[in-house]
């Protein structure tokens, strides 16, 4: 099916996040709509999926004029999604998941489970998926989660598959594979629309490329464009993608993780006799698949988890058993994976997000009362140092995109006297300008002699900033590794295979 | 990511859920879940003054509607409404704005009566009666931006009441200020330490607040009673009631304009009590960390906070403004000793006068004036119009029901929906001066 669309325009307020942007995608084409985060595609798409109406501009399919109230007329016109956070009920099986919405009954309106079973063998077949209807979802892994949305999507005889950022929550394994499925639907006519701001993965499936910046279409691009073009297009200027880094001026080990163990609150081993070192201006950086321990690794040294067994020391001294504020107090910066539910109150301004962890003494609090003069100096000046986009420092955390989210705290955590610096997904949903920003700071401040633990899902980011590699799998460390070992290695170590050969650094 | 901070299990179905955490999933599927309830409370509490006004506003158009259909007169003129309208909409009016006349009258200024000191003499109701409300609404409002629900204001008002009556008709000899600083006191010490009892068990086993602050009310009440109604603890010795004795004149809180006046210094207390409200919340490093754990505890903990402590500073906080209402009124409202009946209601108004007043300490100092007018009107408006004192219970009333629910009065009024999160575009007016979230 044919799916154009004619100078869409939506608007929110004063804001135009999709301006006049046509876009035709071809039978049996993949088409990658490639742009920063904020850039307008997620409206775009959903303007297609009817979750949006268009304030200007139409949806054509097979040249017919469409009008979608909502997202099941979509779905009736032959449109399908697959969302970036599966909508899927981890309590049913895959059958019934594939059914909801349009679940097939018999007699007396009962729920014939087992049309939707043969439905979920028929397209697993044609694709080659391996995959039980009556596995629950919730057990899955989430490569094959991902699969059990594409077939709910094309149950309901999609034409038109939208994937939305769908390699975010893949492991590089899984996403070659999903690679191989999208080939596959195009092979049998059906379109596609990827979403996704991974230049790696455009240059690899796409047939046209269409950039989008700041809800317009700035240009469409062939696949055999290189990194560095794309990337320009997406942000306007020239981007370095790979950041200078010197060689690593190596001093006394700083971090000394040694036999770490950590018990959950639910009870399980999370993290499993781990040990590793950093020394002064290093960075660690561990990878390996999310959910593998490396956020309760770095709770762990953070003090936010409590059943913790082993050693953690920096400089000599051991942070097992010391709060967060001891911890942040012994010099320890910290920019966590998540930045909205842990890094900032996003009700705060600006400024006082620049002061959250450091409201126990000066010079931001003097005898109980807050320095305001001092902290709006404080924040004017990083607001200019650290490039912060808002209006001023009165400017709600909330209100800033996500880029400018991570600015004010790496603005805070910088701000400090450190001496250790933990960053947990530093670039996680950031563009690929404020990644470059992000990216150069920590090199910076490794350069200044820090040591830094960088935790990273993405292995783009591990072997930019890495001196040395660390992949966690199931709780433990598989190997540590120099930072210039090939990804087809560190993809392999990230499923649990040991690296060949005494490689180990 | 890990939820054994007590404040993280709120909802109990977070941890089945983190338990079946795949390796390699997110985990941001249980976001919403996890915050619809901290949602909703902010929508009510980042309203704007607007809609205070108007729920207030729209409340006494319902009071007005209530007045005129029950009003006898107008469903006498109801019968023939086809033959002469004129009739029932005169009805309606006089019956509308005669009780509303009355309101007035009764809380802010009543011209009928001879002089200025005796017209003024309502307004001095309205503040005595708003005067424990300020001080016990900026309690719930504390804990309100703390993201505490303090719905124990009873339990609290009943132990600041006892302990301060006690103080005051105890120790005769005391002199005069001494005998009633020590009453206070004793009566903040009570309230603040009843309802830390909530925030300890919050901080230390998870339970939540609102429920154990309800619970607590009851245990409160009872004890209260019983110490009533026992001699050598607080009954009237050689009486039968369980009344206490009145309160010693050295410890009474003497009449702020003269005898004439029931207003008294409590009015100045609450005042002050107020400013220091504004500054703990806007200026001072406790009220930092309490916002930031009531907006994020997530954020709050990671950012080396002690969020259980600072949820058993909060309840501290909270009690000890709540129990200084009760002091209020055995020290000021009801001198000649109090029943167990003393905290009147205001424990439950003063969550009212919190939600109306947005949880800003002069927005709710002004919610427990109106409140106070309201009190004070309503009893006017009984005695002259005939008109029941349930109607203004009833304008009370709706008002919470349209302040707990603001799409429905940006609904009546087709008020535009505030964008909260839209990116770069709500800050212009701020600007750079406003360091600090009001």
């Amino acid at each position: 099916m044919k799916l154009e669309l004619r100078g869409i325009t939506k608007r929110f307020g004063a804001l135009v996040a999709n301006d006049h942007i046509s876009v035709v995608v071809e039978p049996g084409e993949i088409h990658c709509l490639l742009g920063e985060n904020g850039a307008g595609k997620s409206t775009l798409m959903n303007v297609l999926y009817g979750l949006y109406q268009a304030d200007e501009g139409e949806i054509l399919l097979d040249d017919k004029v469409q009008k979608f109230s909502g997202p099941g007329d979509a779905m009736a016109a032959g449109i399908g999604m697959v969302h970036q956070h599966f909508m899927l009920i981890p309590v049913f099986t895959v059958a019934e998941n594939v059914m909801l919405g349009h679940e097939p009954t018999t007699f007396g309106d009962r729920l014939n489970v087992a049309k939707a079973r043969e439905q979920v063998r028929e397209i697993s077949q044609r694709f080659g998926f391996d995959l039980d209807p009556d596995a629950l979802v919730g057990d899955l892994p989430v490569g094959v989660q991902q699969r059990v949305e594409i077939i709910k999507a094309l149950s309901r005889d999609a034409k038109v598959l939208v994937f939305d950022e769908p390699t975010a929550v893949l492991t590089p394994q899984e996403t070659d594979e999903l690679m191989l499925i999208m080939k596959q639907l195009k092979e049998t006519g059906t379109s596609i629309v990827f979403i996704t701001h991974k230049l790696r993965e455009v240059r690899e499936v796409a047939d046209k490329i269409t950039v989008i910046r700041l809800g317009k279409v700035v240009g469409e691009a062939s696949p055999t464009a290189s990194n560095e073009e794309l990337a320009s297009m997406m942000v306007g200027r020239a981007i370095e993608l790979t950041i200078e880094k010197g060689k690593a001026k190596l001093g006394q080990p700083a971090l000394v993780v040694d036999k770490l163990s950590v018990i959950d609150p639910i009870g399980q081993l999370v993290v499993n006799n781990i040990s590793f070192d950093i020394k002064e201006g290093e960075i660690v950086a561990v990878a390996g698949v999310q959910g593998n321990g490396q956020t309760e690794l770095v709770e762990a040294i953070m003090g936010l988890q409590s059943k913790v067994t082993g050693g953690i020391t920096l400089n000599g001294r051991s942070l097992v058993g010391r709060s967060v504020r001891e911890v942040l107090d012994a010099g320890v910066g910290f920019v966590p994976e998540d930045r909205n539910e842990d890094g900032l109150v996003s009700e705060f301004t600006i400024a006082e997000n620049l002061m959250l962890d450091r409201s126990n003494g000066e010079p931001f609090v003097k005898h109980g009362t807050l320095q305001l003069a001092t902290l709006a100096e404080f924040a004017e000046e990083k607001l200019t140092e650290f490039d912060i986009r808002a209006q001023g420092i009165g400017t709600h955390a909330g209100n800033l995109s996500g880029g400018n989210q991570q600015k004010v705290v790496l603005a805070r955590e910088l701000s400090r006297e450190l001496k250790l610096l933990v960053a947990a997904q530093p670039t996680r949903g950031l563009d690929v300008g404020s990644v470059e920003f992000v990216h150069t700071r920590i090199v910076e401040a490794r350069d200044s002699g820090v040591p830094v633990l960088v935790v990273s899902t993405e292995l783009d980011e591990v072997v930019a900033l890495a001196d040395r590699i660390a992949v966690m799998y199931r709780g433990g460390i598989v190997g540590i590794v120099p930072g210039d070992t090939p990804r087809d290695v560190l993809g392999l170590m990230m499923a649990g295979e040991a690296p060949s050969g005494g490689k180990a650094a | 990511m890990s939820g054994n901070e007590p404040v993280d299990r709120q909802l109990p179905n977070i941890s089945p859920e983190k338990a079946t955490r795949e390796p390699g999933q997110s985990g941001t599927a249980s976001e919403p879940e996890r915050s619809r309830w901290n949602v909703a409370m902010r929508e009510i509490l980042n309203g704007s003054a607007m809609i205070s006004l108007l729920a207030v506003v729209l409340a006494i158009i319902i009071g007005g509607i209530l007045i005129a259909v029950t009003d006898e007169n107008v469903q006498a003129t109801a019968g023939y409404f086809f033959s002469r309208p004129g009739d029932m909409i005169a009805a309606i009016w006089n019956s509308v704005s005669g009780a509303y006349v009355s309101l007035f009258q009764g809380s802010i200024y009543n011209f009928r009566r001879p002089g200025f000191a005796n017209g003024i003499r309502p307004l001095m109701d309205t503040l005595t009666f708003a005067t424990p409300l300020i001080v016990a609404g900026l309690g719930v409002a504390l804990g309100f931006r703390a993201g505490l629900f303090n719905i124990g204001g009873r339990g609290q008002m009943l132990f600041g009441a006892s302990a301060a009556g006690w103080v005051a008709f105890s120790f005769a000899g005391l002199p005069f200020p001494l005998h009633l600083i020590f009453a206070v006191v004793a009566g903040v010490i009570a309230g603040a330490l009843w309802s830390g009892l909530a925030g300890l068990l919050k901080a230390t086993t998870g339970a939540n607040e609102v429920i154990t602050t309800i619970m607590l009310n009851y245990v409160a009440y009872y004890f209260v009673y019983w110490m009533l109604s026992t001699q050598g603890l607080l009954q009237l010795p050689g009486s039968n009631n369980p009344k206490s004795p009145g309160m010693l004149p050295s410890a009474v809180l003497p009449p702020l304009f003269g005898q004439q006046y029931s207003l008294h210094w409590g009015f100045i207390i609450a005042i002050l009590v107020t400013f220091f409200a504004w500054w703990l919340l806007n200026r001072s490093r406790l009220g930092f960390q309490f916002k930031a754990v009531g907006l994020n505890p997530d954020a709050a903990r990671v950012a080396g906070i002690n969020v259980p402590r600072m949820i058993v500073y909060v309840m501290l906080f909270s009690g000890a403004f709540v129990g200084l209402a009760g002091v209020f009124q055995v020290l000021g409202t009801v001198t000649t000793g109090f029943s167990a009946g003393i905290d009147a209601g205001i424990g439950f108004d003063a969550i009212t006068v919190a939600l109306l007043g947005r949880s800003k300490p002069w927005g709710v100092f002004a919610a427990a004036v109106l409140f106070g007018a309201f009190k004070a009107g309503g009893f006017a408006m009984q005695a002259s119009q005939g008109i029941s004192v349930d109607i203004v219970l009833v304008v009370q009333s709706v008002i919470v029901l349209l302040i707990a629910a603001p799409p429905l009065v940006r609904a009546v009024f087709r008020l535009p929906k505030p964008n909260l999160l839209s990116p770069l575009k709500s800050n212009k007016t701020q600007g750079k001066k406003a360091v600090v979230t009001k």
